[in-house]
């Protein structure tokens, strides 16, 4: 399974690929990094279907995750990837917003790892 | 001689200024009454009569000429000086030899009507002299009347005076009390600025916090599990393993605590600028300042409005190092000026038609040029329209909707900037295209 995560902050990758580095190492998951959702749409325009699930930092500078969102679930080519959300702000609005416009899942920073995991399993 | 006293009494006020020559000389005047009368009744008198007057006139002439009381009979006693001589002459001279004065009379005769002219042309003069001397007194007193008025009227205008100064002073004082309140309102003022911009960075540092806080806790969480993993490894006698696991932990940890320094000075950062400003310049990395300020405003605002959309970029002089100012004021304004532009960015796209492609840019640049350094805050916004712009800088002028602006924060920037650091704030726009701020600072 591929994730794309989408974060601003670079030391985003560091800490996904220690907290699965059990799960990259027995190629269970693979992870591929975008800093910006510019950076994002890019990466799944040129890969195709590669990356099955997307994490969005929601606030992020330029293209917000909630326009990443859109983005995907309105123009990408079906059938669009699943798409979690997470956010320092685990505001109604923002969350309301996120699920109008197709997000499969919420999460709030800072981020739980072991219930990440057991999503990413159900999903798989 | 009865002429004479009178004139005398007269002339001398004797009754008020001297009554014991007043009694002598009503004494005179009653004696010549009497050898008057003594002379016109009884003809043998004739041969003393005029001895006594002679004696008396002699002795009215010693006392004129000698006492100071008599000084102003003095021009009378000198009209009179010549004919009493020449009776007096007439007379020794008619004692001594008749025959002698018979032959001689017409001459005496003449020199008595000379003397009587000399009489009365000194009369005259003297009652000319005295006339104009009443003038000379009269013309006095009008002048001491004249002073007097003015004296009064410079007494009416001293106490004029003396009431307007204490209704001036009065109202000094209430001039200097309303000083005193507007200097209080203005402080209360600044500080409520201070508070409004803190107020809309609030958002963005509980965001600027909340991420390093995040990475902390996270790779805290890590480390535990790697810690666990290095003790297995270890107990397998895996030793190559073990060094690649502790190396994770290092990093990790180094990780940790480049967040934890982070967090440190976003929370110095904000304490920083809610405190009243030290005033003391001191060597800053304007580049970081800008920066950390930039982010804040970002995401301040994101926090607060979420369909706010825009890029910042950034262009810094890496040259410039650290410059001396006073940074919690410098912040300020650099915070007020990025507000501003993401202001307009948002305000233009809001007022734009959907399906208008614009991208929202706020660009904050540094340069060190001339021996100066250069910040720029640049928006693509509407702009400021050319009627308003001379007045941006003045205090409580703001376009922003009641509430949402004190109208403060360009004009103390303004102030920051020129009077606290001798540099200069500049404006350029272009309606409808952008506008760009521009802080130089003296090196």
């Amino acid at each position: 399974m591929k994730i794309l995560v989408v974060d601003d902050e670079k030391d985003v990758q560091v800490l996904f690929e220690q907290r699965f580095r059990k799960e990259i190492k027995t190629g269970e998951m693979e992870f591929v990094f975008a800093f910006s959702g510019e950076e994002a749409l890019a990466y799944l325009n040129s890969h195709e279907h590669e990356a099955v699930l997307i994490l969005s930092d929601i606030n992020m500078p330029g293209m917000s995750g909630l326009e990443l969102l859109g983005h995907i679930k309105q123009k990408y080519l079906k059938p669009p990837p699943v798409v979690m959300m997470i956010t320092a702000y685990g505001d109604a609005e923002n969350f309301n917003t996120a699920k109008r416009l197709g997000a499969d899942d919420f999460l709030t920073k800072p981020v739980d790892f072991t219930l990440l995991k057991e999503k990413l399993k159900t999903i798989h | 001689m009865i002429v004479l006293f009178g004139y005398l009494r007269n002339n001398l006020q004797t009754k008020t200024l001297y009554p014991q020559w007043d009694k002598i000389i009503f004494g005179g005047l009653l004696l010549s009454v009497a050898l008057l009368i003594i002379v016109t009744t009884i003809k043998s008198s004739q041969v003393i009569t005029p001895w006594i007057a002679h004696a008396m006139f002699f002795v009215i002439i010693y006392l004129s000429l000698t006492r100071k009381e008599f000084k102003p009979t003095i021009s009378i006693v000198y009209a009179i000086i010549p004919l009493v001589a020449i009776n007096f002459l007439e007379d020794v001279v008619r004692l001594i030899s008749i025959n002698f004065f018979n032959n001689w009379e017409d001459y005496f005769k003449t020199a008595g009507i000379f003397a009587s002219i000399w009489l009365v042309a000194m009369l005259i003069i003297n009652r000319k002299q005295r006339k104009a001397l009443e003038k000379e007194r009269l013309k006095t007193a009008e002048k001491d009347k004249e002073v007097k008025i003015t004296e009064s009227l410079k007494e009416a205008l001293e106490v004029q005076v003396a009431e307007r100064t204490q209704a001036l002073t009065l109202q000094k004082e209430e001039l200097q009390h309303t000083l005193n309140e507007l200097n209080a309102t203005q402080s209360q003022l600044i500080q409520s600025e201070k508070m409004a911009s803190l107020g809309e960075l609030t958002a963005g540092i509980a965001h600027e916090i909340q991420n390093p806080l995040n990475f902390v806790n996270n790779f805290s969480e890590v480390n535990a599990e790697l810690i666990d993993e290095l003790t297995q490894e270890l107990e397998k006698g895996k030793i190559e393993e073990a060094i690649a696991i502790a190396k994770d932990i290092k990093d990790n940890e180094q990780k940790i605590n480049h967040h934890g320094k982070r967090a440190d000075a976003i929370v110095k950062g904000m304490l920083q600028h809610s405190r009243s400003s030290t005033g003391i310049k001191e060597p800053t990395n304007i580049n970081e300042l800008a920066d950390e300020y930039l982010r804040l405003a970002y995401h301040g605002l994101r926090a607060k409005d979420k369909t706010f959309n825009a890029s910042m970029k950034t262009d810094f002089d890496v040259s410039i190092g650290t410059i001396n100012i006073i940074p919690q004021d410098i912040g300020r304004v650099v915070l007020n000026l990025i507000t501003n532009a993401f202001y307009a960015v948002t305000d233009k796209k809001k007022n734009l038609p959907e399906g208008t492609i614009y991208d929202p840019v706020v660009t904050v640049s540094t340069k060190k040029e001339k021996g100066k350094i250069k910040i720029k805050v640049h928006d693509n916004g509407n702009g400021i329209p050319s009627k308003v712009i001379d007045k941006i800088f003045q205090p409580f002028f703001t376009t922003k909707p009641t509430g949402q602006g004190t109208g403060l924060g360009l004009s103390m920037s303004y102030d920051i900037v020129t009077k606290g650091h001798g540099g200069e704030l500049k404006v350029d726009t272009k309606e409808g295209v952008y506008t760009e701020f521009v802080i130089i600072l003296p090196l």
